[in-house]
């Protein structure tokens, strides 16, 4: 009764009701492509895991070129758990990337942006933007040498927009060069700034599927097809992957910690084998591949403004393959899809064989 | 919205109309400038400034002894970096260290007699001429004179 009471008494102040019937009503479609959608739910749950164990770091981690190398050292060394929590922020960071690019490519196959799907389909991509920025800022934190020189050649990719260029590269490091001015910015970036944008793109997309429901591929529309119900049927389905999820990453971090490196050194070469993340790496092995003229423009420009506009093009795909009626223009994206999957996919390997 | 709804007993829709835009519009440029005010100090706080250098045109880049034939070393010069390389045939060379492809550190290569970027795989010969990979221009070349056993290098 007393519950009842106080269930009542909050109803009438929150309208939590309205929500409860929400989840009710909320049903997934069930066919041969229902895994898909599970991918979206697992990127949530590991940007979780990567907000708490990224507060905790924050008890130790100094931002500044003389103290951060040794406060993660320390965190790696000293403090109880302290390499299971750092291990688990960079295994769960990497995990998450990876969960989210096959959240995207399925949607993208699945052709699930057409209307009246595109802004969540562009607040997805733009969420990518920032979680391939959280990856390139929190890589520069433990302020060792190949996270300075990533920074270095990140930043300077960055300087060759054209005409913004000059200002970005400046923006990024807070100077001219890679210093401390730049740690203590990429820092500021990672826990404060691109927390709070990915905060509100979320909540946007997350009501945007609540608001549209699961689409279901056309091939598939189907009257008679079956549903589960969201609450409890599929969540607890999710939770069931979120539980796998946890397990990963402790056994990650336990057989394979984080390694820290050497520290950073403005004036030593760049170690010989130095690459990238392994989500950059099809960026940079094109980069290294590309001759320094292409006509008469540098070639770093070309190999970069062609990334820039082929990423443009894919966030804009919504607004070019727009019926479902025209099969053709439908399958020129699923072609162009394939291809890029497989450009990225063949990149990747050799980068990591290289 | 109907603009009836707006006018007040005695007044005339078209003066009415009128002095809604004028307010309107006072309303909104002060909102407007008021943003201004407030986002314009907050852009200019996240340019960083711009550090003047310290106008420094030479460096004692090492000393001879310490510097075997065929090897390279990282010197400060100012607040970049140089490399100062001792060839085989013991003439000495010095460059901004600076790869001019996306801004690596480079290093003295003694099993290929050549100036290398790790970061991907760029070459530049002893003259530091971009010879492989994709920097898209030579590296600046610095004068190197020995004094007594320092070796000083100067812009020139």
């Amino acid at each position: 009764m007393k519950t009842e009471t106080l269930r009542l008494w909050l109803d009438e102040r929150l309208g939590i009701g309205a929500l409860g019937g929400l989840a009710r009503k909320k049903t997934v479609p069930l066919h041969r492509h229902t895994i898909w959608y599970y991918f979206g739910g697992m990127t949530l749950f590991l940007f979780t895991i990567q907000v708490g164990t990224g507060i905790l770091l924050l008890l130790y981690y100094r931002p500044s070129a003389e103290n951060a190398f040794e406060s993660v050292q320390f965190i790696m060394t000293d403090v109880q758990f302290g390499w299971l929590i750092r291990s688990i922020h960079s295994w769960s960071a990497n995990l998450m990337i990876a969960v989210l690019l096959i959240h995207m490519f399925s949607v993208f196959f699945m052709k699930a942006y057409r209307s009246p799907r595109e802004i969540t389909w562009l607040t997805g991509g733009l969420l990518l933007f920032i979680v391939l920025g959280f990856g390139f800022s929190g890589y520069l934190l433990p302020w060792n040498k190949l996270a300075f020189f990533a920074t270095k050649v990140g930043t300077d990719i960055a300087g060759v927009v054209p005409g913004a260029g000059k200002f970005l590269l400046r923006f990024l490091r807070g100077g001219d060069e890679v210093t401390g001015a730049t740690l203590t910015r990429f820092f500021g970036f990672h826990v404060a700034v691109l927390p709070a944008i990915t905060t509100m793109l979320v909540a946007v997309h997350v009501i945007l599927v609540q608001k549209h429901g699961m689409s279901t591929p056309s091939s598939l529309k189907d009257p008679a097809l079956k549903t589960m119900k969201f609450v409890p049927n599929f969540l607890l389905r999710d939770l069931i992957g979120w539980v796998l999820a946890v397990g990963v990453l402790a056994a990650l971090a336990a057989i394979f910690p984080w390694e820290l490196g050497e520290k950073a050194d403005a004036f030593a070469s760049a170690p010989a084998g130095i690459r990238p993340e392994w989500y950059f790496l099809f960026m940079f092995e094109t980069l290294k591949r590309i001759p320094a003229k292409v006509f008469v423009f540098d070639g770093e420009v070309v190999g970069i403004m062609t990334f820039g506009i082929g990423g443009l093009f894919w966030l804009i795909a919504p607004f070019l393959d727009t019926s479902q009626s025209k099969k053709r223009m439908s399958r020129f994206f699923t072609i162009f899809g394939v291809l890029v999957v497989l450009y990225i996919a063949a990149m990747t390997l050799v980068g990591f064989l290289a | 919205m109907s603009l009836a709804n707006d006018t007040r007993p005695g007044q005339s829709a078209p003066e009415s109309r009128s002095r809604r835009k004028f307010l309107d519009y006072l309303l909104g440029t002060s909102a407007g400038m008021t943003l201004v005010a407030v986002f314009y100090p907050v852009i200019r706080f996240m340019i960083p400034p711009e550090i003047i250098e310290s106008a420094q045109t030479s460096v004692v880049a090492g000393k001879v002894k310490e510097l075997a034939q065929n090897s390279g070393l990282i010197f400060k010069f100012g607040n970049k970096p140089g490399i100062l390389i001792r060839s085989a045939s013991g003439e000495l060379k010095a460059f901004s260290a600076t790869c001019t492809h996306l801004d690596c550190i480079v290093q003295y290569r003694s099993d290929q007699k050549l100036i290398w970027c790790a970061c991907h795989n760029g070459q530049y010969n002893l003259s530091g001429h971009n010879i492989g990979g994709p920097p898209p221009r030579p590296l600046e070349e610095y004068a190197v004179n020995v004094r007594g056993d320092d070796i000083v290098v100067s812009k020139a």
